[in-house]
């Protein structure tokens, strides 16, 4: 227990001393909000599809949410290259136990960075229905979380350096995102979209914000939480399994 | 119960069709200083890599403390401290937050740890800097800083991995007393891989001379002159493993540094 505690510990405070990341990480969910929310809210509400803020906010929550949780996994890798890995590498402690507090500690950060973007977004004028449903978010928050810093955490147990880090960001993280229903609705988008949607998890992730936050929803709330709760399951079993085979 | 720390026998490690260690067998007695000498690229990283369960070998047998790394690894870890070649203190936490995370990780309880903490920083002389984060350390004091958190479990087997690297000889000759006094006080057992002859000579009981991943000699420095029929170690050394030089492989560091310098254009 103690383990696992010491490495989520660890994580939030190199988060909370590195400022100059929190702040650089708000710029993208801030410029998505103002330059699609506000260039595309009139023409969405003339195609009758009501208010784009309302619609574009759980999708930029998701974004902010899916990039830090993403980078906290592959964090892994910078720790492989500057030898801190080695120091929990040679503890008698089991290597399950350090990727359950490392990933903790990513997801936790990740959860913090999207109630920051869910502020941001209640700024520039979305509104959920009401504010009990906060908690509700905050916990699918956290699985979304939990969800894409295991993926990152098992794509880092597989590299040596960052020279792969480019190719994950444009052929996964990106395509997660524009390929989810952040910024669109799905079910006026052509089948082949929706179809590549349906193996998108951060679809689900998204929809359940948005069933939570503005009472609309795609998929429906049981199903999103479903496909999230077993996700996050096989992909942190598999991610132990990798972070295990590592040797250096 | 032996008086052996360290028992090594025809260890091998293979990486595809390299063999990075080569059948070495070799012994180290309780409370005895030995040292690993070799030219780079020799594969004395890669034996100590294994003898503290961050490698597992193609075969042969090892056990460190009376523990096998391989399947025994958690009472192996408990009993043993490492400071590896390139530093692994986490930069963005202080002094005082790596000391006390090696502390949990290794179950010292609170109050014994926080006396140790105190203890081992003033030894190595950063009490004063224990709230500052290591990223505003000098190789010197992260090096010392790192011999402190290797002890602080009070492993019965403290393995030094060139562990004078990059530092000027005051420091070089303070970390070595400190080491030699605490091999001769708490009888820690004393592994450590250096390629400088004079380090060798001067600190360890005895040596082992490793190429090309085989022990190539092993003995007292005296023993290993009159083996040779030289009159110093470094003749010893040369006429045992020849004078080409060695190019070690880069290291993942070295290979972003590059990366990085091609990437800006600077130098």
């Amino acid at each position: 227990m103690s383990t696992i505690y010491i490495l989520w510990l660890r994580q939030i405070k190199r988060y909370l001393r590195s400022k100059s990341r929190i702040i650089g990480s708000l710029g993208q969910p801030l410029l998505f909000l103002v330059a699609l929310g506000f260039g595309f809210g009139p023409i969405f509400q003339k195609a009758g599809g009501g208010n784009y803020i309302e619609f574009l906010g759980p999708g930029v929550i998701a974004q902010g949410i899916l990039f830090t949780a993403i980078f906290s996994g592959i964090e892994l890798i910078w720790d492989r290259q500057f030898g801190f890995l080695k120091e929990t590498l040679v503890a008698p402690v089991s290597r399950l136990e350090i990727m359950i507090g490392r990933t903790l500690g990513g997801a936790t950060i990740a959860t913090i960075q999207g109630v920051i973007v869910l502020i941001l977004t209640l700024l520039v004028g979305f509104r959920p229905n009401n504010l009990w449903a906060v908690p509700g978010a905050i916990f699918i928050m956290f699985l979304i979380a939990l969800l894409f810093t295991a993926l990152g955490t098992a794509i880092a147990s597989t590299l040596e350096d960052f020279q792969g880090f480019q190719l994950i960001m444009n052929f996964l993280v990106m395509p997660l995102f524009f390929l989810s229903g952040a910024l669109f609705p799905l079910q006026s988008a052509p089948p082949f979209l929706q179809t590549i949607s349906k193996v998108n998890p951060l679809s689900f992730g998204i929809d359940g914000l948005r069933q939570t936050l503005t009472g609309s929803s795609h998929f429906g709330l049981s199903l999103d939480l479903t496909v999230l709760g077993v996700l996050t399951a096989i992909l942190f079993v598999l991610g132990s399994y990798l972070f295990s085979k590592i040797q250096i | 119960m032996t008086d052996l720390a360290i028992e090594v026998k025809d260890l091998t490690k293979k990486f595809g069709d390299f063999t990075a260690v080569d059948n070495i067998s070799f012994e180290v007695k309780k409370g005895e200083i030995f040292a690993f000498l070799g030219p780079n690229g020799a594969g004395k990283s890669t034996t100590i890599k294994m003898l503290t369960t961050l490698l597992s070998p193609t075969s042969g047998r090892m056990e460190v403390n009376g523990f096998d790394p391989k399947t025994q690894q958690d009472q192996a870890r408990k009993s043993f401290g490492i400071v590896f070649q390139d530093p692994s203190l986490d930069d963005e936490l202080t002094a005082y937050e790596n000391m006390d995370f090696h502390g949990i990780l290794y179950k010292v309880s609170g109050t014994l740890r926080r006396s140790r903490i105190k203890e081992l920083l003033e030894i190595v002389d950063l009490w004063d800097r224990k709230n500052d984060l290591v990223k505003t350390f000098s190789g010197g004091m992260k090096r010392r800083l790192e011999i402190a958190r290797g002890l602080l479990h009070h492993p019965k087997v403290f393995f030094l991995d060139e562990p004078t690297i990059g530092l000027d000889p005051q420091t070089r000759n303070q970390m070595w007393s400190y080491i030699q006094n605490l091999n001769k006080s708490e009888q820690i057992t004393i592994f450590f891989t250096t390629h400088y002859m004079e380090e060798a000579e001067k600190v360890a009981q005895r040596i082992a001379i490793i190429d090309h991943g085989k022990i190539v000699a092993q003995g007292t420095s005296n023993q290993l002159e009159k083996q040779t029929k030289t009159n110093s170690l470094e003749e010893a050394f040369l006429s045992l493993t020849g004078r080409k030089i060695r190019e070690e492989e880069v290291s993942g560091v070295d290979r972003l540094r590059m990366r990085r310098r091609m990437f800006t254009g600077r130098r």
